[in-house]
């Protein structure tokens, strides 16, 4: 046994490489349920909070977990475009229509309708329970990859078996933006 | 299985999901205000990607294609998102109130 081994069998697990393989994996676990975590505590402010700062707040920590979620499903690319879109787009947009036009000061106390309270709590639990049921019990066959999905081959796709639909969404967005700016002008001028 | 090792099975993702989306619809189903409904609809939409790409994940043969459609998903969330909130304004223009209860008027 030379130097280099014996120097090595003195080093703990995690230094090693096998053991440092082992560490990370159960770091990637603990990472993925902080997120879960992170991810439903923030829905649960968002469709919960008394105040629609908070709930758009919430929404924004709940995008932030859904990020982190994209990227343990083997998609970086998705988890930025998350961030950036619904975060930094989506997010700031809701919290302008606050700021605009929801003033909290003549807010009316009292039930939304016959659906808030028990019945909506109901409601979405049947909802929810029914998916749960769903994604539990059925088996779901996984066919072999053909590729890995990287960055590269979504622009190539993008630009050359989905050109079609990359334009129509081109044209959803350029309608998107006319529309809004001739509902939200109507009237103005009053 | 070990919880250190969920973030493996398809199946989380698909109950994360369905978790996301009943607290839309509740959302969805509570809310008084145009605003509070609009952010109750984003996090069905967002079920909803998460969805695709977990199975996109784990049984699809082409994983580019769910990404791409995810993309898709999000670039009409945000047309969505800017059409309500110029709704929300209009509204609010003639109402003075976003509060749904006081938009029982169909002959605005």
């Amino acid at each position: 046994m030379n130097l280099m081994d014996t120097l090595y069998s003195f080093l703990p697990d995690v230094l090693t490489a096998e053991g440092f393989a082992g560490i990370a994996d159960e770091a990637a676990g603990v990472v993925f349920l902080i997120m879960l975590a992170v991810t439903v505590a923030g829905g649960i402010i968002a469709c919960n909070s008394e105040r629609l700062v908070r709930a758009v707040a919430g929404l924004a920590v709940c995008f932030v977990g859904v990020a982190a979620i994209y990227y343990f499903l083997n998609s970086p690319f998705v988890a930025m475009m998350q961030i950036l879109i619904y975060i930094g787009a989506v997010c700031i947009t809701i919290a302008f229509a606050i700021m605009l036009a929801a003033p909290e000061d003549n807010k009316k106390p009292g039930p939304a309708g016959p659906l808030s309270g028990p019945l909506g709590v109901i409601t979405a639990g049947l909802v929810t329970f029914g998916m749960v049921g769903l994604a539990i019990k059925t088996q779901f066959p996984a066919m072999p990859k053909l590729n890995m999905g990287s960055v590269k081959l979504i622009g190539v796709q993008l630009l050359t078996s989905y050109s079609m639909v990359f334009e129509l969404v081109s044209i959803v967005l350029l309608i998107a933006i006319l529309g809004s700016l001739v509902i939200a002008r109507h009237g103005r001028s009053k | 299985m070990s919880i250190l090792n969920l973030h493996n099975s398809l199946t989380t993702y698909l109950v994360l999901a369905a978790i996301l989306f009943g607290m839309g619809i509740y959302g969805l189903v509570t809310r008084k205000t145009l605003v509070g409904m609009l952010i109750a609809s984003e996090l069905v939409l967002v079920a909803a990607s998460i969805n695709i790409m977990a199975f996109n994940r784990f049984t699809a043969p082409d994983p580019s294609i769910g990404q791409i459609f995810t993309l898709f998903i999000m670039a009409v969330a945000a047309a969505e998102a800017a059409i309500g909130l110029s709704i929300t304004i209009a509204v609010y223009r003639n109402y003075k109130s976003v509060d749904t209860e006081d938009l029982v008027d169909l002959n605005g």
